[in-house]
């Protein structure tokens, strides 16, 4: 098995990063482009950038923003939020993206999955479900479908999903640790890798989730304090999790 | 030194291969023009997009010949992660496809682990980490380098193949970029 990846989460709002904090209240916090070479140098495995306000008129900002930070970062990244068709994903990864990431429009047309990864490989689609009390959620959490995770997850990866992003709704923004237990029962649901996401409040939380799964993605807790990375990935190794060793760091 | 040529094969990310050479301060194109594929010193096969429309797009554009020639005349070239696979006989993606055909060899679908294979790991004998994203690997008698038992590189003549994303490895990748750009 691959070494676990530590992924900060930018999202980005009309070009630049936003800071989302229970999805709710956004604060700006800067240039796409600065902050991903930032987090690249400072020892981020991956990142994800989550596109949440992604209007049609937004799609053009978005990849141009993803050809600029192509240019920069030599570490792997998805794009999410507002990938509603084939077309979009070849915009999104044609301007330099590893993967893209599909919620909603998974959900109502799952036969997206199977058309991307067929074009490019199931290591190109990853499927983000937002989960909360065994259902999954859409629209940044603010609605609730009768859809349930574990089946959703499984139907994913049959589809052709290469990974499951999974945000725990009641955990998200409170950083009070993951929710281990939603993470172990889809992670033992599929055999694709599956990156826990919500409630990173500190380097045992992270720990926590990577000794269960094979990625942790963060937000505020490295949003609030991005020159804190490098210490934060010692501290995280430190807790017995063997993270890809980074000579320019030590 | 002339321009590293990036083979174009109809789909996927050619971009962050172009960009790390860029990075390293040599330029290149993106072609799959037969010339200019046998009159480059350097050419790079990269690795996005599924094995049968890749090779329909090689074969059809004579791309894939070009190649064997210079493979024949031991002009170098570089394959990375699918541009590996491609580069050998015979691929079980897609219901089977055949491949280029420099090296002997198969590529077969991933049984251990989680699958699609993602993520940093060590390649040993190198001993640093690479990026890797791949539901299928290789078999081959020239294998060079391993990662957790798969095989991750390939050489055979003036053909270096690897299973990892080098332009996606941050500074272990751009120094094995440098390396093969080396005797450019």
């Amino acid at each position: 098995m691959p070494l676990a990846r530590l992924i900060p989460c930018l999202d980005v709002a009309h070009g630049r990063v936003v800071k989302g904090v229970n999805f709710v209240g956004l604060r700006d916090v800067g240039d796409p482009v600065e902050l991903a070479k930032f987090y690249s140098d400072g020892g981020a495995d991956e990142l994800v950038f989550l596109d949440i306000t992604a209007t049609p008129e937004d799609s053009a900002t978005m990849t141009s923003v993803v050809a600029d930070v192509a240019d920069v970062l030599e570490i792997p990244f998805t794009v999410g939020g507002g990938v509603r068709s084939v077309e979009d994903a070849i915009r999104i990864i044609e301007s330099g993206a590893d993967r893209v990431s599909l919620n909603s429009a998974a959900l109502a047309d799952p036969s997206l999955i199977s058309a991307i990864a067929r074009r490019y490989g199931s290591q190109a689609v990853v499927v983000a479900i937002d989960a909360g009390d065994g259902v999954v959620h859409t629209h940044g959490g603010r609605v609730v479908t009768s859809t349930k995770t574990i089946p959703w997850a499984i139907e994913a990866a049959s589809r052709g999903a290469g990974e499951i992003l999974l945000t725990s709704i009641s955990h998200d923004g409170r950083r009070q640790g993951f929710d281990l237990a939603l993470t172990a029962s889809v992670r033992d649901a599929v055999s694709i890798p599956v990156i826990a996401s919500g409630g990173a409040g500190s380097a045992a939380h992270v720990a926590d989730a990577l000794r269960i799964t094979d990625a942790a993605l963060i937000a505020s807790i490295v949003h609030e304090n991005p020159a804190g990375l490098p210490g934060l990935r010692r501290e995280i190794q430190d807790l017995g999790i063997q993270l890809r060793p980074m000579k320019e760091l030590i | 030194m002339s321009d590293v040529v990036v083979v174009d094969y109809g789909a996927g990310n050619t971009r962050s291969v172009r960009a790390a050479l860029t990075h390293l301060g040599v330029s290149s194109v993106v072609s799959s023009d037969p010339t200019k594929i046998s009159e480059s010193e350097l050419v790079i096969l990269p690795g996005v997009g599924s094995a049968r429309s890749a090779m329909d797009h090689l074969e059809s554009t004579g791309a894939a010949q070009a190649l064997r020639n210079r493979f024949e005349k031991g002009a170098p070239i570089l394959g990375i992660c699918l541009g590996m696979q491609l580069a050998l006989e015979h691929s079980d993606e897609d219901g089977g496809v055949d491949g280029i055909g420099l090296l002997s060899g198969s590529v077969h679908l991933l049984t251990e682990g989680r699958v699609p294979r993602l993520g940093w790991a060590m390649v040993e004998p190198w001993g640093d980490a690479f990026y890797f994203a791949h539901s299928y690997a290789a078999t081959c008698p020239d294998s060079v380098a391993t990662s957790e038992g798969v095989t991750v590189a390939v050489e055979r003549g003036a053909f270096l193949g690897v299973q990892f994303h080098p332009e996606k490895s941050g500074s272990a990748g751009l120094a094995f970029l440098e390396r093969c750009l080396s005797p450019v």
